[in-house]
C-alpha cells in the first residue's frame, strides 16, 4: 500500500489543525502540520504530500472577512504551487475556515480561468451570529472523490460566517448542472428546509463545493469532529454510530492509494 | 503618508445582516420611527498608493467581489426621501485594533508598506429622528464611551491617531513628610487603593531607607498589595462572632479553604493554590490544571471587551503554569440583572442588563471561539442585584505534561517577554478592580479597559507549545493585572530582577516608564530563558510572526531594579514588595436572619407553577448562549453541553476526552445558588459544592477523583455583616471539601462588588460563591446523559426529599423567600454520589439527572422534554421525611444529594442491590404518550402536561 502524505496548513488562528491531524492518521495517512510560513520559504515542500487540508479556525481571526487575509496571502505567495498541486491529480480539503479561504482565493469553485474569487462567496449566517449545531448533508455530486455518492451524513456545523452566495441564478444554475455543488443541507429526512435546517440562509442549502476536477472540496462542517462514535451528540440514546465524517478522510487516502503507486510521486499526473 | 479611506457597503440584494441587528436593537429601545439602518466598514489606510493601486485594494482585498462594493473616499448620504442619519464609530487612540493590524499585514502581502492603519464602522440611518434620539442610539447602542468616539454626520475626521513620543522625566511622590490625611489623599488621587495602614507602613519603609519613592515604585507596590492580586481579606486573621458566640480565624483562607485541601493530602493533586492554576493528576503522563477568574468591573464598563480580556486572561493561566499547559476547554458562569428591567429603572452610570449580557457572551463567544478552545460548561444567573455589578467568571482548563508542572527560574536567566505590545490600555485595573465601583466610574476608569486580540493570543500559544516541548525556557508567567509589574514581580520573589523598561515593545509612542511597567495590556507572557537557549527560542518565535523582547535578566540580589535608557527609576527590595503588606485583622458578624415560611394555600394542580419555574430566567434552557460558543473544536466533546433527542435538553456536567486516541476523559461542572445564601451562606456553600458534584456524578464522572474550585464574589468586606457570610460559607467549603473527600486546588476572590449610586444608595450583590469542580472519567464510552432514553424503562429518585423549600423557585416565583434552606446532609450526600457513580460505571443507568433550582418536577419535566418520552409518576414511591407531606414541597423541595435514575426493567436487580442502604425509591415509569404526569400519594394527577408545552415554557424566555 502507497504511503498516503497529507499536510495540514497552519497559519495565525487556525485552530482544528490537530484534530484534522488525528482523523487523517485514523484514516490511514501520515499527516503533518506545517505553517505557512514554512511553505512560503520552501514551495517545494508540498511536493512530497498528495492531500492538503486548509483546517478551520478564525485565520487572521477572520479580520476584514472570513478567511479573506489567508486567502489574500495564498493569492499573493501560493498559488502558483497549489494549483500545480491540483494539476497533478492531488486533493485539497478545506474544512469551514478552510472552505472560506479556498473560495476567496478563487480556487473554489475554480471555474473561470481569472485567479480571483468572482462568482461566489461565503458571508454571514442569516442569524447574524456564531452558531455551533449539528446538520444533515446530503451528497450534490458523483464527481467529488471525497464524497460516497448517496450517502447522507451528519456533522456539527460551528460558524459564524457560512452562508454561501452566488453571483446570480444562472451562476447557480450552472453550479449545479455542472456538478459544483458537493454538499446540500437537508433534515434527518433528506429535504432541504429552512433554519435551522439550513443553519446559515445559504442559497440553494449549499453546505459544501468541489472544482471542476472534483478533486478540491470546500464544506462549511467539519467532518475531523466525528470521527469516534462517541462525538456524535445522541451516541448515548444507541447502540451503532457511524462515525461519518471519517468517510471524507478515508476516502481521500483511498482515493491516493489507488491513484499514486508511488511514495516519491513528484511531477507528472499519472491520475487516471 | 497620505490616508486612504475605503467605505464597504452590502450591495443592494444582499441582506445587511448588521444593520438588520441594529435596526432590531433600535426597536428594543423604543424608537419606531428608524425605517432602515445601512451599515459599513471603514478602513483608513496611510500609504503612499497610486490611485490604481488604491483600487485594487479596495477591490481584492477589503471588498467581497459578491456582495459587497467599495467607494474611495466618503460617500454621502444616500439619494432618497427618508431623512439619513449618520454615525460612525471609532477606536479612541492607542485603543487595539485587531483588524487594522491584519489589514495592515495583507496590503504587505499585496507589496505595499502602509503606516498607520485604523478601521471604523459606519451607520446610516434612515428615517425621522431627533438629536437626542440619534445621541441614544449612538451611545446605548453603537458605541461604548470607555474605547469608542462617535462622530455623528460626515464633517469631522477621527483625531490623529499620531501620539508623541516620551521624554523620560523621573517622578517622585514625597511622602515621608505626610501625615495621614496627606497619606490618604495621595493614594486617592494616584488611584492606589492603598488604605492607611498599608501607606504608613510604605512610608516607614522610605523613612527608612531614607529617600521618597518614585512613582513607578509605589505603582508597584499597589498593584503587588492589591486585593486582586494578594487577597489581603481571605489572608486576614479574623474574629467572628456566629449569632453571639465568637470564632477566631488566624487565617481565614488556611483555616478553612486550603486547610481541607492539607488535610485531604490527596496523593494526585500535583500542584495547588501555589502557581496560576491547581494541578492535579489526568493519566500517567499527564496532568490537568484548572483555574476559574472573575472579570466583574471591566465587564460592568465594557462587556464585550471586558469578558473577552476576562477569557483571554483566565486562559494564560493554565498558559503559565508550571512550564505551560496546552488550554483544552473554557468554563464560564455569568450574573445579570433580569434582561427585561425598563429602561428608565436602570441607575446612571449602568448599562441595561440585556446589553450586558449580549455584550459579555459575544465577548467570550469571540475570544473563545477564536483561541480554538471549546466553552463547554456553563452557567447564567439572574437576580437584581447583579445590575450594577454584572459577574463574569471564565474557567480554563489545560492539559500539561507531568514532568514540566513546575518552574525553576535561575538567576542569569533572561527575562523574555512574549506576544503582544505594551499599550495604555488597562492601566490600574488590578487596583481598579479592588475597589468599588460608583456612577462616575465609567468615564473616570475607562483606561482601566483592555481590549484583547485573540488571534495574538493563539500565535503566542502556538509557539509556546514548541518552545516548551523542546525546553527552551526555565519558567513562565503570564503578563495578567498588574501587566511586566506583577509577571516580572513575582517570578523574580526570590531572585531579583533588572529590567530596562525602554526595550519593551510598545503599540504606540508616548508611554512613560510607569506605563509600560504597569499597563495591563493583554496577550503577553513572561519567560525565563538560558542565555544559551535565546537563539532557538527566538527562532522558533520569528519562525511564526510572534515578537519577543529581551527586557532584562534574573540576578541573585533579591531586588527589583528597573531602568528606563539606563537611568534607575526604581529599586524596591522583593522582601518588602512581597512580603511587606501589612495583616490584617478584621472582624465579621453573622446574625441568623429570622426567615419565617411562607403559607401557601395547597393547590389540585401545580401545572401553572411548573410551568412558570420553567420559564424563570435562571431554569430557562440556555440554548440561545450555549450555541453561540464553539463546544466541539479540538474534538474531544463526548458530553456536550445540550443532549437530548433534539439536542437541546439541558446536559448536567460536560465530558471532554483531551487526548484524542484515549478513553480517558474528564468531566467538567459547576454548582451556585446565590438565593440559599441570603438564608445562609452556610448552606448556600454546601449546596453549590454538592450541585457541582451532583452534575459531574450525572454524567459518569468518579467520586473519588474530584477537584474543587472557589470563587468568592461578595460586596464590601471591610464591613463586617458582609465578611460574616463570606466566612460562614469559607467554613463550609472546608466541611464540604472534608465530607466528600474533594480538595480544593484553586480559588479566587473578588470583593468590594458594590456599586455607589448618585444618589448616594448602595447596591450590593448578593453572597455569590462558585463552586467549579472536575473529575475524571475512565472510560469515556460509559458516561450517560440526562435525557429519557426508552419508554418502560423504570425511574428511581435516589436521595431524600425533605421539606426545604426555602430559597426555592418556587418560592421565589411567588415572591417569597422562607426560611427551610436546603441542609445538606455530610454523611449520606459523599455515600450517594459515591453508589450513583458505581452504578453507572457498571452500566447499569441509562440517563441521570440530578434535582436542583425546581426540584423533582423540573427534574423530571427536563428529563421527558429531552427525550421526547412521556414520564409517568407517582410520589408515593418519593423517599421523604416525614415533614415533607405538602405536595408542592414533594414537587418542588430542591434538597440535596438527590438524583432521578433511569434503569432498564432488566438491570432493576442489579441498581436495587447497589442502593440498598440509601433512601431511593422507584417513582415512576418512561412512557410513549409525550406527556409529564405526576400523581400525588393521594393518587391526584398534580402535574399532568404535554412535554412540548412544558418544553416551550423552558426555552421561550431566551428565544432571541
Amino acid at each position: 500500500m502507497a504511503q498516503v502524505n497529507a499536510i495540514v496548513l497552519r497559519a495565525a488562528g487556525i485552530n482544528c489543525d490537530m484534530e484534522t491531524e488525528y482523523a487523517l492518521e485514523l484514516a490511514g495517512a501520515r499527516a503533518q502540520r506545517v505553517h505557512i510560513n514554512r511553505i512560503i520559504e520552501d514551495k517545494n515542500l508540498l511536493d512530497e504530500f498528495q492531500i492538503i487540508v486548509l483546517p478551520g479556525g478564525f485565520s487572521y481571526g477572520d479580520d476584514v472577512a472570513a478567511g479573506k487575509i489567508l486567502a489574500n496571502q495564498i493569492v499573493h505567495h501560493l498559488l502558483e504551487p497549489i494549483q500545480k498541486f491540483i494539476e497533478q491529480g492531488k486533493l485539497v480539503l478545506g474544512i469551514c475556515n478552510g472552505f472560506q479561504v479556498l473560495v476567496k482565493a478563487g480556487i473554489l469553485p475554480g471555474r473561470t480561468s481569472s485567479e480571483r474569487q468572482e462568482e461566489v462567496t461565503i458571508t454571514y449566517n442569516d442569524s447574524a451570529k456564531f452558531e455551533d449545531r449539528w446538520v444533515y448533508l446530503a451528497p450534490q455530486t458523483d464527481r467529488c472523490v471525497f464524497i460516497e455518492p448517496g450517502r447522507q451524513i451528519y456533522l456539527p456545523i460551528a460558524h459564524g460566517e457560512g452562508k454561501v452566495v452566488v453571483k446570480d441564478e444562472a451562476t447557480l444554475e450552472q453550479f449545479k448542472s455542472e456538478g459544483h455543488v458537493a454538499f446540500k443541507y437537508v433534515d434527518a429526512n433528506g429535504r432541504e428546509g429552512d433554519y435551522p435546517v439550513n443553519p446559515n440562509g445559504s442559497v440553494d442549502s449549499i453546505a459544501g463545493l468541489t472544482d471542476t476536477t472534483g478533486r478540491v472540496l470546500g464544506l462549511m462542517p467539519h467532518p475531523e469532529r466525528f470521527v469516534r462514535p462517541t462525538q456524535h451528540p445522541r451516541w448515548s440514546r444507541s447502540d451503532n454510530v457511524d462515525s461519518d465524517g471519517m468517510t471524507i478522510f478515508s476516502n481521500a487516502v483511498k482515493y491516493v492509494q489507488e491513484n499514486f503507486a508511488s511514495r516519491h510521486f513528484s511531477v507528472s499526473s499519472p491520475c487516471s | 503618508m497620505k490616508q486612504w479611506r475605503f467605505e464597504v457597503f452590502n450591495k443592494s440584494g444582499f441582506s445587511d445582516v448588521h444593520g438588520k441587528s441594529v435596526l432590531d436593537d433600535i426597536g428594543e429601545l423604543g424608537i419606531a420611527s428608524v425605517q432602515a439602518v445601512q451599515s459599513a466598514k471603514v478602513f483608513l489606510i496611510e500609504a503612499d498608493l497610486d490611485k490604481a493601486f488604491a483600487e485594487r485594494v479596495g477591490r481584492e482585498l477589503l471588498t467581497d467581489p459578491v456582495c459587497e462594493q467599495y467607494y474611495v473616499g466618503r460617500s454621502g448620504a444616500p439619494a432618497g426621501l427618508a431623512r439619513a442619519t449618520l454615525i460612525e464609530v471609532h477606536l479612541k487612540s492607542g485603543v487595539t485594533d485587531p483588524v487594522a493590524e491584519s489589514v495592515r499585514a495583507a496590503v504587505a502581502d499585496m507589496g505595499v508598506e502602509a503606516g498607520n492603519v485604523r478601521t471604523a464602522r459606519k451607520y446610516v440611518l434612515l428615517g425621522q429622528i431627533t438629536d437626542s434620539q440619534t445621541q441614544t442610539i449612538a451611545k446605548k447602542l453603537l458605541a461604548n464611551d470607555c474605547i469608542e468616539d462617535c462622530i455623528i454626520g460626515n464633517e469631522e475626521e477621527p483625531p490623529s491617531p499620531h501620539l508623541r513620543p516620551y521624554e523620560l522625566q523621573i517622578t517622585h511622590w514625597p511622602i515621608r513628610e505626610l501625615d495621614d490625611e496627606g497619606l490618604a489623599a495621595l493614594s486617592k488621587q494616584k488611584d492606589l487603593f492603598l488604605n492607611l495602614i498599608e501607606m504608613q507602613t510604605i512610608q516607614s519603609y522610605y523613612r527608612q531607607i531614607d529617600r521618597d519613592p518614585t512613582d513607578i515604585e509605589l505603582e508597584s507596590i499597589a498593584q503587588t498589595w492589591s486585593e486582586h492580586c494578594v487577597h489581603k481579606t481571605l489572608k486576614s486573621s479574623v474574629d467572628m462572632s456566629v449569632d453571639g458566640q465568637q470564632v477566631y480565624f488566624e487565617d481565614l483562607l488556611k483555616d478553612t479553604v486550603f486547610k481541607a485541601t492539607k488535610q485531604l493530602d490527596k496523593d494526585w493533586c500535583i500542584s495547588v493554590f501555589a502557581d496560576n492554576a491547581g494541578v492535579v493528576d489526568f493519566d500517567d503522563d499527564s496532568a490537568v490544571c484548572f483555574k476559574v477568574e472573575t472579570h466583574n468591573h471591566p465587564s460592568a464598563l465594557d462587556p464585550y471587551g471586558g469578558s473577552a480580556t476576562g477569557i483571554g486572561g483566565v486562559i494564560r493561566d493554565p498558559m503559565g503554569t508550571g512550564l505551560g499547559a496546552r488550554p483544552i476547554a473554557n468554563t464560564d458562569i455569568f450574573c445579570f440583572g433580569e434582561p427585561d428591567k425598563k429602561l428608565e429603572d436602570i441607575p446612571k452610570g449602568v448599562l441595561h442588563p440585556r446589553r450586558i449580557m449580549k455584550g459579555v457572551v459575544a465577548g467570550v463567544r469571540d475570544y473563545g471561539n477564536r483561541m480554538g478552545i471549546p466553552t463547554v460548561n456553563g452557567a447564567v444567573y439572574f437576580d437584581d442585584r447583579y445590575l450594577a455589578n454584572p459577574l463574569v467568571y471564565c474557567g480554563n482548563i489545560g492539559l500539561m505534561d507531568k514532568t514540566k508542572c513546575f518552574k525553576n527560574p535561575q538567576s542569569g536567566n533572561l527575562i523574555v517577554m512574549v506576544g503582544g505590545r505594551i499599550g495604555r490600555d488597562g492601566i490600574h485595573g488590578a487596583t481598579f478592580s479592588s475597589g468599588q465601583m460608583t456612577h462616575e466610574h465609567e468615564t473616570v476608569f475607562s483606561h482601566a479597559v483592555q481590549i484583547g486580540n485573540p488571534i495574538t493570543e493563539k500565535k503566542m500559544l502556538d509557539v509556546l507549545v514548541q518552545a516548551n516541548e523542546a525546553g527552551l525556557y526555565e519558567a513562565i508567567t503570564d503578563c495578567g493585572a498588574g501587566g511586566l509589574s506583577s509577571a516580572v514581580g513575582e517570578m523574580g520573589e526570590n531572585l531579583g530582577a533588572d529590567v530596562d523598561l525602554e526595550k519593551a515593545p510598545l503599540k504606540y509612542a508616548g508611554l512613560s516608564y510607569t506605563e509600560i511597567w504597569i499597563s495591563e495590556a493583554q496577550e503577553r507572557m513572561v519567560l525565563a530563558v538560558k542565555p544559551e537557549n535565546l537563539e532557538a527560542i527566538t527562532r522558533i518565535f520569528d519562525g511564526e510572526n510572534v515578537e519577543s523582547t529581551v527586557v532584562g535578566r534574573f540576578t541573585d540580589d533579591r531586588k527589583l531594579k528597573l531602568r528606563y535608557n539606563g537611568q534607575l527609576v526604581a529599586e524596591l527590595d522583593m522582601e518588602f514588595l512581597h512580603n511587606g503588606v501589612p495583616k490584617y485583622s478584621r472582624k465579621a458578624i453573622w446574625q441568623t436572619p429570622a426567615f419565617a415560611e411562607p403559607s401557601l394555600p395547597e393547590k389540585d394542580s401545580y401545572n401553572g407553577d411548573l410551568l412558570q419555574i420553567l420559564s424563570a430566567f435562571n431554569v430557562a434552557s440556555k440554548e440561545w448562549v450555549i450555541r453561540q460558543y464553539d463546544h466541539e473544536v479540538q474534538g474531544g466533546s463526548v458530553i456536550k453541553p445540550l443532549t437530548g433527542i433534539d439536542n437541546d435538553g439541558p446536559s448536567d456536567a460536560a465530558v471532554i476526552r483531551p487526548k484524542l486516541d484515549s478513553d480517558k476523559g474528564l468531566a467538567i461542572s459547576c454548582g451556585m445558588n446565590p438565593l440559599y445564601g441570603d438564608i445562609d451562606p452556610y448552606w448556600m456553600a454546601l449546596a453549590g459544592i454538592d450541585e457541582a458534584i451532583r452534575n459531574l456524578v450525572c454524567v459518569g464522572g468518579r467520586a473519588d477523583r474530584i477537584a474543587l474550585l472557589d470563587n468568592f464574589c461578595w460586596g464590601d468586606c471591610t464591613k463586617p455583616e458582609t465578611l460574616g457570610p463570606l466566612v460562614r460559607a469559607a467554613q463550609a467549603c472546608y466541611d464540604g471539601a472534608m465530607a466528600f473527600e474533594a480538595p480544593f486546588i484553586s480559588g479566587k476572590d473578588s470583593l468590594n462588588n458594590e456599586f455607589a449610586c448618585e444618589d448616594g444608595t448602595q447596591i450590593s450583590i448578593p453572597s455569590t460563591l462558585l463552586i467549579s469542580a472536575i473529575s475524571i472519567v475512565d472510560d469515556v464510552a460509559k458516561c450517560v446523559t440526562m435525557d429519557a432514553k426508552k419508554a418502560s424503562n423504570l425511574l428511581f429518585v435516589v436521595g431524600e426529599t425533605k421539606n426545604e423549600l426555602g430559597g426555592s423557585h418556587y418560592y421565589k416565583t411567588s415572591g417569597h423567600v422562607g426560611a427551610n434552606v436546603p441542609r445538606l446532609d455530610l454523611g449520606t450526600a459523599p455515600k450517594t454520589a459515591g453508589q450513583i457513580a458505581r452504578a453507572i460505571s457498571e452500566g447499569l443507568v441509562v440517563s441521570c439527572h440530578d434535582c436542583s433550582e425546581g426540584g423533582l418536577a423540573v427534574a423530571l419535566a427536563e428529563m421527558a422534554f429531552a427525550g421526547g418520552l412521556g414520564i409517568d409518576a407517582d410520589l408515593r414511591g418519593l423517599p421523604r421525611s416525614k415533614d415533607c407531606c405538602r405536595v408542592d414541597a414533594q414537587l418542588f423541595s430542591e434538597s440535596n444529594s438527590r438524583y432521578v435514575v433511569e434503569v432498564k426493567p432488566e438491570k432493576y436487580d442489579a441498581f436495587v442491590r447497589l442502593m440498598l442502604n440509601l433512601p431511593f425509591g422507584q417513582i415512576g415509569k418512561v412512557t410513549e404518550d409525550g406527556r409529564l404526569v405526576i400523581r400525588s400519594e393521594a393518587g391526584r394527577a398534580v402535574i399532568d402536561a404535554e412535554i412540548d408545552t412544558l418544553k416551550q415554557a423552558w426555552q421561550k424566555p431566551f428565544d432571541w
